[in-house]
């Protein structure tokens, strides 16, 4: 691609997708919630912006419609419930230990190349410039999941989904001018529903483990792993051992009143 | 208005107004229940109603809402299908979610809840199936998992809370990777149709599909298979399925399994026509059905070895949905027109026996008190029905004569002898190993000894008998009209009829 050739609508274009991915680094290597939370803000602010280029070259009006809604939903409204939620959550100051940020951030730098590569078969001339967004917006995407495999925190991971959903936007916008309106309200609108869900879960989970770390999340595994009562608690030293494996499993009940008497377990029981 | 508008606008309509329903008199508890069967049970009829058209005038093809929608041989069944399970599952959810709000395990608001949501869930489902629009099809997709992820945490259990966060992450990320799927399929089409405001519409890029760049349609295949799969629970991105299975209520268990993977799997059939035919031209012409092969045949054994490993009931029939749904997957992907209708067929059969299962389950784990296998024994000796039922219908997903699972793998075994004779092989002990790994637990649970106070509980075994019933009519008599959309379902994928 030559950017001489390009009109310097579409070079703005580009560039907007270039800072798109930039914030994607950004966002990847902040430890600060609230930090983040404005990275991901400026991130949707620069989609919305995208889309309006694109809606300008193209004299596409409904492409103003969605450019709107990008900046209200992706910049305003999610941000904000994300910001409410973290103080609620007495969050504001926390501050992630982000796990090898050097190895992570080779990692993102590896799947920008990996996009580019994927999509090099599409490679008919007058496509060029598609191309390039198209693998900005794959790398989005995939950095999104990156963050979403190292961060621990559930509002980072949210973070990571969602700015997933941003490179999803991306991708949509510049490079087919637009899904039809209606797919794109409904798109928004399982975006926001998913927010208002994060949202209860995060309170939910608040309450059920005190923390938003998800990694404590590990009740639920394999049945040889963490059922056995007796063995459990002693096989497992490295997660606060026979406490947590012993409240779990052993006599889970389903009716608070119906307990089953420990001794009829396993062996007695069968014939 | 058309049976269409009424299939989807009933579910709608009642998942508001059983959400405006004040849920504090007591009365109020029983009213949900019984609207929200009522509700089903007029789904049923409009499906019945559209169905009838279909049948009597061929393929429906029609706009509404300024959306496409499309009815043809390879979803009528399905639609029927669905709404019928909805239907019955709506039976027995009723007097299920009763008595888990006596027991107190949820609160008459969250009581209310299920079955709005419940609703919504069966709304997204058909408009899912209904759809002619991609796009369209993925919003319902993730509105299907948004509607089923505050029914997983329904019990507010820590590990109901961690299994539904699993699930909403997982899905969520593999729902993600299928738009990104979808957006390439329209870039694709941006070059191809006339109107490329339209390029989302099936059956348009249907008609156009060898027109459709194959650089491009590889790509979205490939995040297609990865996002849709998820839903599947094709083997890696199958982690939530055990979870959400196991720590939901049971009557969304049910769902989850009878209808919910289907309907994913029925996605990625629909967006395999398109690849096929966009990549008919090519070095590699079946490399989408060659990837649903791989990951049919890793999911379908890893399950089954899985199987063998269960503690929970619950878990133990979500990995068998696993084990079936990736027979399927493997049918499909192997192509051909045998193949095609037993994997078609096998949608049909395992859905109705699983969703019989867990309804069963259900009844079974409110006897023993829990849902942990070494401690559900003598079920037979305390209510028969239930027992007997468990044992019939385990007998059937294992795939024993004369019910119609027999019929449908019999059909895919002969197909793999015919295209893939070594792969017939791996299906043989695969078979072999999940209806040991099944038998095993279920032979102590349905015979042994009931613990000494095991009381029987108000069973309504109904939808079991009638779902077990036609299980065996459909192994061993399909009726012509079945037999009939089955044979267009055939030939609209692969493009060749039946021998």
């Amino acid at each position: 691609m030559n950017m001489a050739e390009l009109s310097l609508l579409q070079q703005s274009v580009v560039l907007l997708a270039a800072l798109v991915l930039f914030l994607s680094f950004v966002l990847l290597a902040q430890a600060r919630l609230v930090s983040a939370i404005h990275a991901f803000a400026w991130q949707g602010a620069l989609i919305a912006a995208v889309t309006a280029v694109v809606a300008l070259i193209q004299g596409a009006h409904h492409l103003y419609v969605s450019a709107l809604l990008t900046l209200v939903l992706k910049a305003l409204l999610i941000p904000w419930m994300l910001h409410r939620l973290v103080r609620r959550l007495a969050l504001e100051r926390h501050r992630e230990t982000i796990a090898r940020p050097a190895l992570v951030a080779s990692g993102a730098v590896a799947l920008v190349i990996f996009s580019w590569w994927l999509v090099l078969p599409i490679i008919a001339d007058k496509l060029g410039f598609t191309r390039n967004i198209i693998a900005v917006s794959l790398a989005v995407v995939l950095i999104g999941l990156l963050m979403m495999v190292s961060r621990a925190q559930a509002v980072a991971q949210v973070l990571g989904f969602m700015s997933m959903e941003n490179g999803l936007f991306l991708a949509a916008v510049s490079a087919t001018g637009g899904m039809p309106l209606v797919v794109e309200l409904g798109v928004a609108f399982d975006v926001l529903v998913a927010m208002v869900l994060f949202g209860v879960f995060f309170l939910q989970i608040s309450d059920s483990i005190d923390s938003l770390d998800v990694d404590r999340l590990n009740r639920l595994r394999e049945a040889d792993a963490a059922a056995d009562p007796g063995v459990g608690g002693v096989a497992d030293p490295d997660d606060g051992g026979a406490t947590e494996t012993g409240a779990r499993d052993p006599n889970r009940t389903l009716g608070a009143d119906v307990t089953v008497p420990a001794s009829r377990s396993a062996g007695e029981a069968r014939p | 208005m058309s049976a269409l508008t009424w299939l989807l606008l009933t579910p709608l309509a009642g998942a508001l107004v059983l959400l405006l329903l004040p849920p504090l008199h007591a009365w109020s508890r029983h009213l949900v229940g019984w609207l929200s069967l009522a509700i089903s049970a007029l789904t049923l009829l409009a499906a019945i109603w559209l169905v009838a058209g279909v049948a009597a005038t061929g393929d429906l093809s029609t706009i509404a809402l300024g959306l496409p929608w499309r009815v043809d041989a390879l979803n009528v069944s399905l639609i029927l299908l669905t709404a019928f399970i909805g239907a019955t599952t709506a039976i027995f959810a009723r007097p299920y979610m009763l008595h888990a709000c006596a027991e107190g395990r949820i609160g008459p608001i969250r009581l209310r809840t299920f079955h709005s949501l419940y609703q919504v869930f069966m709304l997204t489902m058909l408009v899912a199936l209904t759809t002619d629009n991609l796009g369209v099809l993925w919003v319902a997709v993730e509105g299907a998992t948004l509607a089923t992820v505050l029914l997983v945490s329904l019990y507010r259990t820590p590990e109901a809370i961690e299994a539904a966060w699993k699930y909403f992450i997982l899905c969520g990320v593999g729902i993600a990777l299928a738009l990104f799927g979808a957006v390439l399929t329209y870039f694709a089409a941006q070059h191809v149709l006339a109107d490329p405001e339209s390029g989302l519409t099936w059956s348009l890029l249907h008609a156009a599909a060898g027109d459709l760049e194959p650089a491009v349609m590889r790509l979205a295949f490939v995040f297609l298979l990865v996002g849709y799969g998820t839903k599947v629970g094709l083997v890696p991105m199958h982690q939530w399925l055990p979870d959400a299975h196991s720590e939901g209520p049971t009557p969304m268990s049910a769902v989850l399994s009878g209808l919910l993977l289907n309907i994913a799997l029925y996605a990625l059939v629909r967006l395999k026509m398109l690849v096929d035919g966009s990549l008919a031209a090519t070095a590699a012409p079946h490399l989408a059905g060659q990837l649903m092969m791989g990951f049919g045949l890793v999911s379908f054994l890893v399950a089954a070895l899985f199987l063998h490993r269960q503690r929970d009931i619950k878990r133990l029939f979500s990995y068998s949905s696993i084990e079936h749904m990736g027979l399927m997957t493997f049918a499909f992907g192997l192509g051909g027109a045998l193949a095609t209708f037993g994997a078609l067929l096998h949608m049909l059969v395992h859905s109705l026996t699983k969703s019989a299962i867990f309804i069963t389950v259900g009844h079974a784990t409110q006897i023993a008190g829990t849902q942990r296998i070494d401690q559900i024994r003598g079920l037979i000796r305390t209510q028969p029905a239930v027992g007997w039922g468990l044992l019939l219908g385990v007998t059937a997903i294992a795939g024993f004569p004369p019910f119609g699972i027999f019929t449908s793998e019999f059909l895919l075994l002969n197909a793999t002898m015919q295209t893939a004779p070594w792969l017939s092989l791996a299906l043989l002990v695969g078979l072999a190993i999940a209806f040991a790994g099944l038998f095993r637990h279920l032979q102590p649970m349905v015979y042994g000894t009931p613990p000494t106070g095991q009381a029987p509980v108000t069973a309504n075994m109904l939808p079991v008998a009638v779902h077990l019933g036609l299980v065996i009519w459909l192994g061993l008599a399909m009726p012509a009209l079945l037999a009939g959309w089955l044979e267009g379902a055939v030939l609209m994928v692969t493009g060749t009829a039946l021998p």
